[in-house]
């Protein structure tokens, strides 16, 4: 996720990583990563990426940083339940990939070049 | 084709959702989309969260996700339905410099598997979790894409390299997709998406050139091309054999 700044709102962290905060850590699906302190309405990215292993890598001169993914398990997924990400169509529109729950769903990446 | 195919699983409880990973976002996308006038979402991903969240390294691939979310199926080259063989777009007589001459030589040669892939897709459609071709949970996961820690931050590199595009300072962005293809050797995407931002040559295939101008190749800012690497690897390797 890119980040104009390191203390974020607990909210914006678990869109933006896919992550959710719990009291007993950061989790996705049955995967808990445990956080201390526990975590709280605001996160403190450099902390938190360090206990996660995640990666954060920074451009100075654009006052930007990108916070990657984790690597725990050492593959792509760290679980089989689909991540529920939000991105938009043509028009702007947000798309909800939860929104499709009840339809066998085939996701298909292309590019136009 | 996807279309039709789409159209006819739909009635069985079956979404097509396409997303477009370009750097240039909707409007690098826009007339490919608005000329294939989808009835099923489709998606603009600027950022490629898709290689991040799925291990996408190539285009097209697919993802299988069932009624319950799971996915039973992981990043995977996803080939176009069989059909009837294409007219050529280009015409024999058509002046195309040697270059896109040697590209559709190379890709000609990269190996299809519609017929099986495509069996599969039909056969998961009609029997959802008893087909064979669902995959159990953790084999999902083994099949996803290898990601250490130096992968990881090659995604972060990459993600950062499209923000520095969007914001227009492309010589910040070169250097971060650069680290990103050194640090993802595997990710064609991530090649494709930055060659397909250089000049290239005047037209509607411009971004098909991904390599350097042969007037002044020594501005060619990355390591590889499109016909270099594909060379080096074999077009056999350029996708992943389909595994049932």
């Amino acid at each position: 996720m890119i980040l104009e700044t390191l203390e974020i709102d607990r909210s914006t962290f678990e869109a933006g990583t896919g992550w959710k905060l719990k009291p007993e850590g950061a989790c996705k699906g049955s995967v808990c990563i445990p956080l201390r302190p526990a975590p709280g309405e605001r996160v403190s990215v450099n902390e938190v990426a360090r206990q996660m292993g995640l990666p954060l890598v920074e451009e100075p001169a654009h006052g930007l940083w990108a916070l990657g993914p984790e690597s725990i398990g050492g593959r792509a997924l760290t679980t089989a339940e689909a991540p529920d990400f939000t991105l938009p169509d043509l028009d702007g529109r947000p798309f909800h990939l939860a929104s499709l729950r009840g339809q066998k769903v085939l996701l298909y990446a292309w590019a136009p070049y | 084709m996807w279309q039709a195919l789409r159209n006819e699983y739909h009635p069985l409880g079956f979404e097509l959702v396409t997303v477009g990973l370009d750097a240039l976002g909707a409007e690098g996308c826009r007339a490919f989309i608005e000329a294939a006038q989808p009835q099923h979402p489709a998606l603009i991903d600027q950022h490629h969260l898709l290689a991040e969240l799925f291990g996408i390294t190539n285009i097209p691939q697919s993802v299988w996700i069932d009624e319950q979310g799971m996915i039973v199926r992981p990043a995977e080259t996803a080939p176009a339905p069989p059909g009837p063989p294409r007219a050529r777009a280009i015409q024999p007589d058509t002046a195309l410099p040697q270059r896109f001459m040697e590209i559709m030589g190379e890709a000609m040669k990269i190996p299809n598997q519609a017929d099986a892939y495509h069996a599969a897709l039909r056969d998961w459609v009609q029997h959802g979790k008893a087909s064979r071709f669902a995959l159990a949970p953790a084999a999902v996961i083994e099949r996803s894409r290898p990601r250490n820690e130096s992968i990881a931050r090659g995604h972060a590199h990459f993600e950062l390299a499209t923000e520095l595009e969007r914001r227009g300072d492309h010589a910040a962005a070169t250097r971060h997709f650069r680290e990103a293809h050194r640090l993802v050797p595997d990710s064609w995407t991530f090649r494709r998406q930055a060659w397909s931002l250089e000049p290239g040559m005047a037209g509607p295939l411009a971004r098909f050139w991904q390599g350097p101008d042969p007037n002044d190749p020594a501005s060619w800012p990355y390591d590889g091309d499109w016909l270099t690497d594909i060379r080096q690897s074999g077009p056999e390797h350029y996708n992943d054999p389909f595994v049932p």
